[in-house]
């Protein structure tokens, strides 16, 4: 289908502000009679705040006063495990005690330091598994793992089934959720390779560019928030509740945001900007809290590690026929995730395992909080069966291409534990188009050849994440000058899509981007409700919202033509800036008349009557705050049916130099299977970007504690190893499929995290090939461990080893 | 390639400027609104983009924090505030920089640039803003500013990179986004715009 704007390049919006450094992101602002804020935080793992002592700071000339969790939360705290504004019960290293405001930075560093606080020393925890062993420490007061709707519990096994377990046996004890589908016995019966054994995946931090300073003040009995998120309204809804502040009354500031991928989608992920808020409102003075690297380190959040086991069956044919999979997930000193779900709902859409059982518990430890992150589930379970997928293939004697095809998904298949339909699946398509860009029969011959010190490795990956939600909004409006006006709430992440969503609108009234508005940045701007920017979803969920507001505005249009240039609505249609007689062009209105005119009748035309009932609150609002200014179309999206996929696939080469453990990625090519393309550059962005992540992920990144104090050893970039350059390759080549899906108005399905998982996938592949098929059944595969096996020499890290290495 | 603009003479230039920066009281630190006793605070001229700016620094700020905090020019970030990532790059005499780590007193003679300084009077971008918006190198865009200040010293001292060379120029700053591939096609495309 030939569009205006879908499928092409533009410029968004916002990009000359950031190459000339004109945009604001949080902490670029300040206020008249600004203050700062510091923050106290645990310096112990896990402990209980007996007594503050604040009185000799308190005294300090320019500290203008102190924030408690007694002041936060006088019923008492929150239950469950995740994240506090402040707490007297932290559970890891670095979590905000109290912050303290005063005239300058360096007045509420002294002051804090004249702060005495009294903690109770309580047991803590690095590794799950060291505290589900019988008699092992809990991470939180009232246990080790929170169960929804029943609260704290302490789940244990006995020390020989932890022992059996770090061992690589199947694990014997209940877990806390499961799901299965199929026959598993006769599955296994069937399968003429299985393999069996233990994986490991590492925990590490986000570590978003843009640490998460925040500024508050209040005017008028408003709160205006400058703060950083993946959402404007997805996020602001929640945050006025935290904040405890009526939606109307809260004005969330947000036009940049440096970085987020994952833990700054919600509200409860980032309530630290509740600080300056709540700080302000007390002191009544604007509140500027700054946040250092290592705070963002300790705040900020980490990606749940995995401690599993896997028993995995293929058919002759190379069908995955049978897979059993348990994972223990580290929930970390607060929060946690479904990222064990995830992981398996991954392998059963992925793969199409015929039979399949998920066993998992999450249990917490007394570090990093955890949460989304970038793929949470899929994009840890990507680099650990990609190998094992190559090793069947070895087996059953298959080309490793040849059976990726034979388990990939296509139009029809379901997956899940739900077997959900997929909206449309172009897998087989978009193997087909890697292989051919990467030369892939060539290439395979490659495999393993030496040269000198360096080996060969070819891998190929494959990532999936679900791409599309429901239950959102759109707003747009028809100005008096004709100009279009898109109200956007989806947050400005760097992914573009708060703009290429945008254009779905444009696309329905055929209106020249340049006569384009889209309205985003702050919450008293107007905006509908749109989903919190995480889970690869924007581009299906907010091209349905904006599409169908254009929708209704374009019907309301077409009726008012109908009205005064007669006829019937069904006779006009757009073009030119105009809506016009399909039979006689010359009979129509420009669509700065046609905008003035739906202001003169009011009513539905200006949103001041027949408001869809559906909206959200937020939305309501919004509406009724913009109603009578022009003409509107309003939407709510109530679609739920299948799962859209967002898919991708990445062939690679790598050359391991077997003398230094470390490789080199010759060539690596990706491919995005996400529906019709939206935006060429901006998907190529996210493949790229996500590339990185996924590099990072199969080769460097994990976050380390120290075993004896509990205190995180890699609070900067270079102790996380986040990929620089260097690290990746000069050119990665990138490609995509653009068949239309059919939930879609215009066709389109997410991308962000599964460009991550295929790209993790195929190196760790690639670095199992070049050496000889050994399997390492972990993430990240790092140099030492390279190194080590080729030696031959028996690691003496304790075996599923969390947080740190204790070898 | 220009081997002054490698990340090995960022550390050394940090090294050598004696800037402490690696706590979280980094900020007060930077800032020194307080002046131990002995201290007499200068109002120094230092020249940003061609300007010749008077500022009132401590004698431990940072040229990111005077930039920031007393000239608003807020388009150099911090994103680590101890030299490790470059958002913070700026030129110093031509050469990328890492701002967090270099005392605004050691370049009271110095030419500064930032990315406020690159547009050219009547508003054009300079080519590297030019070739990072027709390749949409930024995604997040908060090291973006600090990513065209070391592709600009690179074009600099060496206008017709190779992809290589360019990526090599890059290497001080890190981009979580992961958006290096897109940086790199801008470079490439701001060496043919001139």
């Amino acid at each position: 289908m030939a569009y205006m704007h879908i499928g092409k390049d533009f410029v968004p919006p916002d990009v000359a502000g950031k190459v000339t450094g004109r945009i604001k992101y949080a902490e670029d602002y300040s206020r008249e009679g600004m203050v700062y804020a510091r923050l106290l935080t645990s310096p112990i793992p896990h402990a209980r705040v007996v007594s503050i002592d604040a009185s000799a700071a308190l005294a300090m000339d320019g500290v203008f006063g102190i924030l408690t969790a007694d002041d936060v939360y006088p019923d008492g705290e929150p239950g469950g495990t995740g994240l506090k504004i402040l707490t007297n019960e932290p559970t890891l290293v670095g979590e905000p005690i109290l912050a303290l405001a005063a005239v300058d930075e360096k007045t509420a560093e002294s002051a804090i330091a004249a702060i005495s606080v009294t903690f109770e020393r309580l047991p803590f925890v690095l590794d799950p598994l060291d505290s589900l062993a019988e008699g092992g420490p809990d991470a939180y007061t009232g246990g080790n793992t929170f169960v929804f709707r029943e609260g704290f519990a302490s789940e244990k096994w006995s020390r020989d089934q932890v022992a059996s377990f770090r061992a690589g046996a199947e694990p014997t004890a209940e877990p806390q959720q499961q799901f299965a589908y199929g026959d598993l016995e006769a599955a296994f019966a069937q399968s003429a390779f299985v393999y069996e054994g233990s994986f490991t995946t590492a925990g590490y931090p986000h570590m978003s560019m843009e640490p998460r300073s925040a500024m508050a003040y209040w005017e008028n009995g408003k709160l205006y928030l400058h703060g950083t998120s993946q959402s404007l309204t997805g996020l602001a809804v929640d945050m006025a509740g935290i904040v405890g502040v009526p939606q109307e009354d809260f004005v969330f500031i947000n036009e940049a945001t440096g970085g987020g991928f994952g833990q700054r989608a919600r509200a409860g992920s980032i309530p630290s900007m509740a600080i300056p808020a709540k700080l302000s409102q007390k002191i009544n003075r604007p509140v500027m809290m700054r946040i250092s690297r290592e705070e963002e380190f300790t705040i900020g959040g980490a990606r749940q590690g995995f401690q599993g086991w896997l028993k995995c069956g293929f058919k002759a044919d190379g069908t995955m026929a049978a897979l059993d999979i348990y994972i223990i997930s580290d929930n970390g000193g607060k929060g946690g995730g479904g990222d064990a779900f995830a992981a398996a709902d991954c392998i059963s859409i992925l793969y199409q395992t015929e039979a399949m059982r998920f066993r998992g518990t999450a249990i917490g430890s007394n570090t990093g909080h955890r949460g989304a992150q970038r793929g949470p589930g899929q994009n840890q379970i990507a680099p650990i069966i990609a190998p094992i997928l190559d090793k069947a293939a070895a087996e059953l004697g298959i080309d490793r291409l040849a059976i990726r095809l034979l388990n990939t998904p296509q139009n029809g298949d379901v997956g899940g534990p739900q077997r959900q339909p997929l909206t449309s699946a172009y897998m087989p398509e978009a193997l087909q188009q890697g292989a051919a860009l990467f030369n892939y029969q060539e290439r395979i011959t490659r495999s393993r050849q030496r040269n000198g010190s360096k080996v060969t490795g070819i891998g190929v990956g494959q990532g999936y994440h679900n791409a599309g939600r429901s239950g959102m909004d759109g707003i747009v409006r028809l100005m008096p000058d004709g100009r279009l006006a898109v109200h956007n709430g989806v947050g400005n992440l760097g992914t573009y899509s708060y703009a290429s969503t945008s254009r779905a609108a444009a696309e329905v009234l055929q209106m020249p981007w340049e006569r384009v508005d889209v309205i985003t940045g702050r919450t008293d701007r107007n905006l509908p409700v749109t989903s919190p920017q995480d889970g690869s979803n924007s581009i299906f969920t907010n091209t349905r919202t904006n599409w169908g507001a254009a929708q209704d505005l374009l019907a309301k249009m077409k009726e008012i033509a109908a009205m005064d240039l007669g006829g019937a609505p069904a006779d006009y249609t757009v073009g030119g800036e105009r809506i016009y007689k399909i039979s006689d062009s010359s009979t129509g209105m420009t669509f700065a008349q046609i905008a003035q005119r739906g202001l003169q009748l009011g009513g539905k035309f200006t949103g001041e009557a027949e408001v869809p009932e559906d909206l959200n609150d937020f939305t309501k609002l919004s509406v009724s705050r913009l109603a009578g200014s022009a003409l509107m179309g309003i939407f709510h999206d109530s679609r739920h049916n299948n799962n859209p996929p967002g898919f991708t696939v990445t062939f690679t080469e790598i050359e391991l130099d077997t003398e230094t453990g470390k490789y080199d990625i010759v060539d690596m090519v990706t491919i995005g299977e996400c529906g019709t393309v939206m935006h060429p550059q901006g998907l190529k962005n996210q493949l790229v970007g996500g590339a990185v992540w996924g590099i990072g992920l199969s080769g460097y990144e994990r976050h380390l504690y120290d075993p004896q104090n509990g205190l995180p050893a890699s609070t900067g970039y270079w102790q996380s190893k986040v990929p620089t350059i260097l690290d990746t390759p000069a050119k990665i080549r990138t490609g995509w499929v653009d068949l239309p899906d059919p939930e879609n108005p215009v066709g389109a399905r997410g991308i962000g995290e599964p460009a991550m998982g295929a790209v993790s996938a195929a190196l760790t592949a690639a670095i199992s090939d070049a050496l000889d098929g050994h399997l390492f059944n972990a993430s990240p595969i790092t140099a030492d461990m390279i190194l080590n096996h080729l030696a031959g020499v028996t690691s003496e890290a304790v075996p599923l080893a969390q947080n740190n290495f204790r070898g | 390639m220009n081997p002054k603009l490698t990340r090995r003479r960022f550390i050394k230039g940090v090294i050598a400027s004696g800037a402490a920066a690696t706590s979280t009281t980094i900020w007060y630190a930077a800032n020194g609104a307080d002046r131990p006793a002995g201290y007499v605070e200068r109002l120094i001229r230092i020249n940003v983009n061609g300007q010749v700016r008077s500022v009132d620094v401590a004698p431990q700020e940072t040229l990111a924090s005077t930039l920031r905090y007393k000239l608003g020019l807020t388009g150099t970030k911090l994103g680590c505030n101890r030299g490790e990532c470059g958002a913070c790059t700026v030129l110093v005499n031509d050469i990328p920089s890492y701002a967090c780590s270099v005392l605004t007193h050691s370049v009271k003679a110095a030419r500064i640039e930032t990315v406020e300084g690159l547009e050219s009077p009547n508003g054009d971008l300079h080519p590297v803003q030019q070739a990072f918006v027709e390749e949409l190198s930024p995604q997040c865009g908060y090291c973006t500013p600090g990513q065209i200040m070391a592709a600009v010293g690179l074009l600099r001292a060496n206008p017709n990179p190779t992809r290589e060379e360019a990526r090599q120029g890059l290497a001080g700053n890190i981009c979580r986004c992961g958006s290096y591939d897109s940086y790199l096609d801008g470079v490439m495309r701001a060496a043919q715009i001139g």
